[in-house]
């Protein structure tokens, strides 16, 4: 038989063995650090003698060096007697705790007490299994930053006597919501690079859809998780068509539909459908924008009415001037251009999105279609020297060039 | 990250021994599927009839022959199939090494291409 990859069962097992170590130990960062040592110790063991079982060795070797651990914190002396004779937890991972202890991690990893960088990382790398150097890659930092934000996470828990546990029925809503966002920001990350050369990182949204399946499966009856994915699966599905072979962006109307992913649009309705149970909610109205485009066959053929109705409904449930600003795109295709300036003014005059290239971007095309050119030049022109992703900056100084 | 088909492969012998333990069977592949789901890699799952039961549609000719029966002489027979979408081919083939499978089964790992690129 040949050797296992470490990596690969890592990817696999380290929620489940990372969760019933803090179960067993009731210490976060002591589980984490064990399960880590684990892997190290594969790395230099499986080669030479691979495992027969390499889930099975990575738990009960992970399990051994928290037990060293505990044993050498002489302070802990009682905690290790209780331990060492309480058989507090069997080699054998019981499936019907283990979901709740995989769900624990989630919302510990996600907790409010931790920084948003933190939660980001921490989730990354116990939830889903990535190494320091993979979320250092998916977020453009260093590998020394993101071990400190993980080693400050875990004695903020620690400090914070974050209990292993899920929340309380009180807080589960906020708790969730927590959750979710922490997972829509590494989504957004991969669709919409916020700086560096590429625009799109599949590998990256990938990781926050499968942190979403593994939450749907857990909470299968909590729509909004629904909603999350099918916003994940029905976004990731453009992205075979978003950037050229040379990565650089193509715009909506111009992308060739037929490189859609047919069967991420099907998985991400199948998806809306479930979120759909009681009412959508903020993630389950952006699916549902998202689902508008998936059915037209162009730009011209969408439904803009019906993404101008759900706009205004996700402008109710979670205003933000970024909804805003896209209300008012959605009525520049359904009622022209002034109506959607006067929204967009609106939105220059309250200030709340200063400094981001998003609202001088809008305007500048709202008043290139209104053919107040000169006026479009140099709302193009902030908007590409706002922003930071190059590729996106490209395609502004173009139109930008179009004008003359 | 990617899309990969495990296919299962069962000979005579592989499904004689999977259909008396086929209580058994089920059960472990149901508790595969769930796990597939709950890592957040599950995308489709199906097991497949007798393939004397299937029917080959052959386009060697100038119109298409159907015959009734197995496919061919092939001795490895298609009897379902998992498809997963996991982080690399590596995490295809630790998935694969736990599909339930009979002794003497085999499973072909085969990666799928994006709707963005072409098989190669």
């Amino acid at each position: 038989m040949g050797t296992p990859d470490v990596e690969a069962v890592w990817r696999i097992e380290s929620a489940r063995i990372v969760a019933a170590l803090t179960r067993f130990t009731g210490d976060f960062g002591l589980a984490e650090d064990a399960a880590q040592e684990a892997v190290a110790e594969a790395l230099v063991s499986w080669p030479r003698t691979p495992p027969a079982d390499p889930a099975g060795w990575l738990m009960a070797t992970a399990r051994r060096r928290a037990i060293d651990t505990i044993r050498r914190r002489v302070a802990l002396r009682d905690k290790y007697a209780e331990l060492a004779a309480g058989e507090v937890v069997h080699e054998e991972i019981d499936p019907d705790r283990i979901d709740d202890d995989v769900l624990a991690l989630m919302f510990v990893s996600c907790h409010p007490v931790l920084s948003p960088e933190a939660r980001v990382a921490l989730t990354l790398r116990v939830v889903a299994g990535l190494s320091s150097q993979e979320i250092a890659r998916a977020f453009l930092v260093s590998v020394p930053t993101v071990q400190a934000r993980i080693t400050r996470g875990k004695k903020t828990i620690a400090a914070a006597g974050v209990p292993f546990e899920l929340p309380p029925p009180a807080e589960r809503r906020d708790r969730l919501g927590g959750v979710l966002s922490v997972l829509y920001v590494i989504f957004t990350e991969g669709a919409t690079a916020t700086s560096g050369t590429q625009l799109v990182r599949p590998d990256v949204a990938y990781e926050a859809i499968r942190l979403a399946r593994t939450l749907a499966a857990l909470l299968p009856d909590e729509p909004e998780v629904h909603g999350l994915l099918a916003l994940f699966e029905l976004t990731a599905a453009r992205f075979p068509a978003r950037t050229t072979p040379d990565g650089s962006p193509v715009l909506l109307e111009d992308q060739d539909r037929r490189r859609w992913d047919v069967s991420a649009i099907h998985r991400g309705l199948a998806a809306l459908a479930k979120a759909s149970a009681g009412g959508l909610g903020p993630y389950g109205l952006q699916a549902a924008i998202a689902a508008t485009h998936a059915a037209a066959p162009s730009v011209e053929a969408t439904d803009w009415d019906k993404i101008v109705v759900l706009y205004e409904a996700l402008a109710r449930v979670a205003p933000s001037p970024i909804v805003e600003l896209n209300r008012a795109v959605a009525i520049a295709m359904s009622s022209g251009p002034a109506e959607a300036l006067a929204i967009v003014d609106d939105l220059v005059v309250s200030d709340r999105l200063s400094g981001s290239h998003l609202v001088p971007t809008v305007r500048g095309e709202l008043l290139t279609r209104l053919g107040r050119r000169p006026e479009a030049r140099a709302e193009l022109e902030l908007a590409a020297r706002l922003c930071a992703n190059e590729r996106e900056r490209s395609v502004l100084l173009r139109k930008v060039a179009e004008l003359d | 990250m990617a899309k990969y088909l495990l296919i299962m492969r069962g000979t005579d012998a592989s499904n004689a021994a999977m259909m008396a333990n086929i209580d058994e069977m089920m059960a472990t592949s149901r508790q595969f599927i769930e796990d597939l789901f709950k890592a957040g890699v599950y995308v489709a799952a199906e097991g497949l009839d007798d393939p004397a039961k299937g029917v080959v549609v052959d386009f060697s000719g100038d119109t298409p022959v159907v015959t009734d029966g197995p496919y061919g002489e092939t001795k490895e027979l298609f009897g379902g199939f998992f498809l997963i979408d996991v982080a690399s081919k590596e995490e295809a083939v630790e998935w694969a090494t736990r599909v339930p499978a009979a002794p003497g089964a085999k499973v072909e790992v085969r990666r799928v291409p994006g709707s963005d690129e072409t098989p190669n």
